[in-house]
């Protein structure tokens, strides 16, 4: 190896980045050359005074937290999206009224609509999750006798269990699922080759809440709230059979007990 | 995946980097303010391409991240810094003196070394940041900076041809600026 090898060379022997052969080339050439030896002995000397002096910045004590809120806040206010949006159409309500009585309807309209749209969503998710996860029932029983007290210590409500077999709508069984922050009785109930998965629990408020249907993927909901209970019944049955469930549950679901 | 278990998975494997995140946006952007801005930037945008990084070495992948966001912000408020003082391919590693004076330096010289750290131009800085203090090899540097490896070699000769000239002289002339 000569000189000009040797220094062009030095900066990957110093940074253990050459290969073993050039290596000991290298060692041998400085061993034999004075100048040689002198310009790495400077390469040495730079970097052992870069290494000692300090140079790495600390980050401020803030900037830590100051991260963790921008991205936190990134994933809120990607969650933010739909409220935003409600909130310009609430202007617009407001502007175009100009009273603040509208507003405050045009805003509970707003938050009852798209708590039941998100929750419309929901409802679905578990409709076809119990579908896809042969997990449709927990307890397979055609009897009401038999379902009825099974939800008994899993649940803190009584949910009315009826079977409407002789309608046409057989009872296929019942299922713990959960929906609402809350455990929720699941009563699944056949029509022909359909299911239709009936969710049940407390509802929040006094007084009852006329027939609503909605459509998700393909799927028809129809929910209503009677005697304190919260009713959801989703299916890819067609919309009038499943009125027709609703009707024929709102008739027979005798009142329930919240213990 | 679940975006909770993304973002929890995001902060145990990257927030652990964000030392190295700061002391490479500080030294490109030579300023406190706008490292602790730039660094910010560089988390979100990495929190939002972290679908994509499967493993593998993240304070790398991250220092990418970083260093884009430092090149996009000098482009924007800095553009005469990025204008390149050296063809590095004309003045590639000519290292002439044959027969060098030996450099001696003393504790009292840190801030020399410093300030001649500071003053290279940004790629030069930058590619000692991530040698020296980083302690990464060729390979990594070459894929944080997109180069080839021989070009992390020659800009890591040339900065510390360049050190070693700025150090001297300083020294010569008694001293900090």
């Amino acid at each position: 190896m000569n000189c000009q090898e040797s220094r062009e060379l030095k900066h990957a022997y110093s940074d253990g980045e050459l290969d073993l052969v050039r290596s000991v080339e290298i060692e041998k050439h400085v061993g034999d050359c004075e100048a040689c030896a002198r310009d790495y002995q400077n390469l040495r000397t730079l970097r052992s005074a870069i290494g000692s002096s300090d140079l790495y910045f600390k980050p401020p004590a803030g900037l830590r937290n100051r991260v963790r809120s921008a991205i936190r806040g990134k994933e809120k206010s990607t969650d933010a999206a739909g409220p935003v949006f409600s909130w310009v159409w609430l202007k617009w309500g407001l502007s175009l009224t100009g009273t603040a009585l509208t507003a405050c309807v045009v805003t509970a309209v707003l938050l009852t609509a798209s708590a039941d749209d998100r929750l419309a969503d929901d409802i679905t998710a578990g409709h076809v999750r119990s579908l896809m996860a042969s997990h449709l029932t927990d307890v397979p029983s055609s009897d009401q006798h038999t379902v009825k007290p099974w939800f008994d210590g899993k649940l803190d409500f009584a949910p009315p269990v009826v079977d409407l077999k002789e309608h046409g709508f057989p009872l296929a069984g019942g299922r713990l699922d959960y929906l609402e922050n809350r455990p929720v009785a699941a009563l699944v109930y056949q029509r022909q080759k359909h299911f239709i998965n009936l969710f049940i629990w407390p509802a929040n408020g006094a007084g009852a809440v006329e027939e609503k249907t909605f459509i998700r993927k393909g799927y028809n909901l129809v929910h209503w709230t009677t005697a304190g209970m919260t009713f959801w019944a989703v299916s890819d049955l067609n919309g009038t059979e499943l009125h027709d469930f609703a009707e024929l549950i709102q008739g027979q679901a005798a009142p329930a007990s919240p213990r | 995946m679940d975006e909770h278990e993304e973002q929890a998975r995001f902060e145990e494997s990257v927030m652990p980097h964000l030392d190295a995140a700061y002391n490479l946006a500080r030294w490109l952007t030579r300023n406190e303010h706008d490292a602790q801005d730039v660094v910010q930037d560089a988390f979100v945008r990495a929190l939002k391409f972290f679908g994509g990084f499967r493993g593998g070495n993240s304070r790398s992948w991250l220092l990418t991240i970083v260093r884009n966001t430092c090149y996009s912000w000098l482009e924007k408020n800095r553009k005469h810094e990025l204008v390149t003082a050296f063809d590095e391919d004309l003045h590639a590693i000519e290292d002439n003196s044959h027969n060098p004076e030996l450099l001696l330096l003393k504790d009292a010289d840190r801030q020399v070394v410093r300030q001649a750290v500071e003053e290279l131009p940004v790629e030069f800085r930058e590619v000692i940041v991530l040698r020296e203090l980083e302690e990464m090899s060729y390979k990594e540097i070459a894929e944080i900076e997109g180069v080839p490896i021989g070009t992390v070699m020659s800009r890591l000769a040339r900065a510390r041809k360049m050190l070693h000239q700025c150090v001297a002289r300083q020294i010569e002339t008694g001293g900090t600026k």
